[in-house]
């Protein structure tokens, strides 16, 4: 065997043992949903609550350690989100990081959601769902044309534009968005598929800001979604849940995120 | 499932207008004109090529991962795929594909990324995305204007569950895409430097860039 070989077997080697252990560590620590009546919010904590009405959007400045939580009322079949790092926006969420560096498309409790910069923005601490889409994500004119009829119908895809111009951003600072309660699959030939009957009225999505954060959310039907545009209110609520323990799930739950907090946290030491 | 391959369009490499070999861990960028046939050729086999498209008119309509795979309700890229803008936009289409999966949603490496990855000893590799922001410079385009992008010949499965890895590539020496610019893109590649993944099977190999006129209209 020549010394290339042997460093390449190295190396696949070296992989083999990485990707064995981010599918089996994750499934050994996930605790599983959140239940509906679990995890209540402490009411003298809360800082600021909204109601956003079907098809519009809303944005929020999170301080890292607040929380915001996302209620679903009355089971909208998605709402589309994206985030910058408040002090330096050119550091944004990356969808394909965030699937590729945990080895997975599905991202349940216990998961997190990294920037560009291998760091982590957020982490999902309470979501009793579990069907959240970076893959595809919001709508878009084009969808809504395709899909209703209607091009001008509200879309994610113009309203987090509406939303970074409030943050004095552009289009250029936009990138794929992941859409909450939007339980989408990939089948075995590739296609998505929407599984039915997964999302419920009441089902929340809770995130902790790890760092500094400007946030953006679209209430909009995902583009998969089946049924007529016929989006409803969501409520958003930021408030200061507890601070995380040397235990905390999504600190611990699997080396990478082990790993993206050791790249996240001297920013603030 | 399936992976269905398209042989090439007739094309011959030497009436070709443009024909550049990007060596192996390197960047490169070219403006495709519409109605050009532009063929990324897999010289070695199981080589990602990282490539991102900017409309040549306003660099900020760009492709979107996820424009394109809204339209076409498929995770990978093959024959026939509309490769879409940001503005719901047609930015080429995959005309011929001797490989058969192409992904889109694993992006690209990048020096911090792979500290998650792989370890913190793997921060001072190069990556695709230090060469796409040398290569965006160019262009006065900066790390800002990096999105998800394409990865040809990148093998990069979903599974129902949601698990995502990449995985070995199924292209060979010779595999080739093939796709027709619907408007005047500037095409930018990274031929990916990672080996601590199959992307490269381990060993970052060259490309060739080959573009033909198309008819005239």
């Amino acid at each position: 065997m020549t010394d290339k070989a042997r460093q390449i077997e190295a190396l696949r080697r070296r992989y083999l043992e990485l990707k064995a252990a981010g599918d089996q560590a994750a499934p050994k620590a996930l605790p599983g949903a959140t239940a509906l009546d679990e995890a209540p919010l402490t009411t003298n904590l809360i800082r600021h609550r909204e109601t956003v009405p079907g098809g519009w959007y809303w944005t929020a400045r999170l301080k890292r350690g607040e929380r915001l939580r996302i209620i679903n009322t009355n089971a909208t079949p998605g709402v589309a989100f994206f985030m910058w790092n408040a002090d330096d926006t050119s550091e944004r969420y990356n969808s394909a990081d965030t699937m590729k560096l945990q080895w997975t498309a599905a991202l349940p409790k216990g998961r997190v959601l990294f920037s560009d910069m291998g760091r982590v923005m957020t982490s999902i601490v309470e979501d009793t769902s579990g069907a959240h889409d970076t893959v595809v994500g919001g709508s878009t004119p084009a969808s809504n044309a395709a899909k209703y009829g209607d091009g001008a119908l509200r879309n994610s895809q113009e309203n987090l534009r509406l939303a970074a111009s409030k943050f004095g951003l552009g289009k250029r600072d936009l990138a794929p968005a992941i859409s909450f309660f939007s339980p989408v699959s990939v089948d075995a030939d590739g296609k998505f598929t929407w599984r039915e009957g997964v999302t419920k009225p009441g089902d929340f999505v809770e995130l902790r800001a790890e760092m500094n954060l400007l946030i953006a959310l679209s209430n909009c039907p995902h583009p998969f979604s089946p049924g007529a545009y016929a989006p409803s209110d969501i409520e958003a609520v930021i408030w200061q849940g507890a601070p995380p323990l040397a235990d905390d799930l999504c600190r611990t739950a699997t080396a990478e995120a082990v790993r993206g907090f050791e790249n996240t946290d001297p920013l603030f030491a | 499932m399936s992976i269905i391959c398209t042989p090439a369009a007739d094309l011959d490499p030497a009436a070709a207008a443009y024909d550049f070999t990007i060596p192996a861990n390197r960047p490169w960028s070219h403006v495709v004109k519409a109605g050009q046939t532009l063929r990324i050729v897999d010289l070695e086999g199981c080589q990602a090529v990282d490539t991102l498209f900017y409309a040549a008119a306003d660099f900020s309509e760009r492709y979107s991962a996820q424009d394109t795979l809204l339209a076409q309700g498929s995770a990978y890229v093959t024959t026939g795929t509309k490769l879409m803008s940001n503005e719901g936009n047609v930015m080429l289409t995959v005309v011929a594909d001797s490989c058969g999966r192409h992904d889109t949603s694993a992006g690209a490496c990048s020096c911090e990324a792979n500290t998650v990855r792989f370890g913190h000893h793997t921060r001072y590799m190069h990556a695709c995305r230090e060469n796409f922001v040398v290569e965006l410079a160019k262009h006065g385009l900066t790390k800002r204007d990096i999105v998800p992008n394409i990865n040809f010949f990148m093998n990069v499965p979903i599974d129902p569950h949601g698990g995502l890895a990449i995985v070995d590539g199924i292209s060979v020496p010779g595999s080739h895409v093939d796709m027709v610019a619907a408007m005047d893109v500037l095409c930018v590649i990274s031929n990916c430097p990672q080996v601590n993944n199959p992307c490269n099977g381990f060993d970052p190999t060259p490309v060739r860039i080959l573009i033909w006129n198309g008819e005239a209209a």
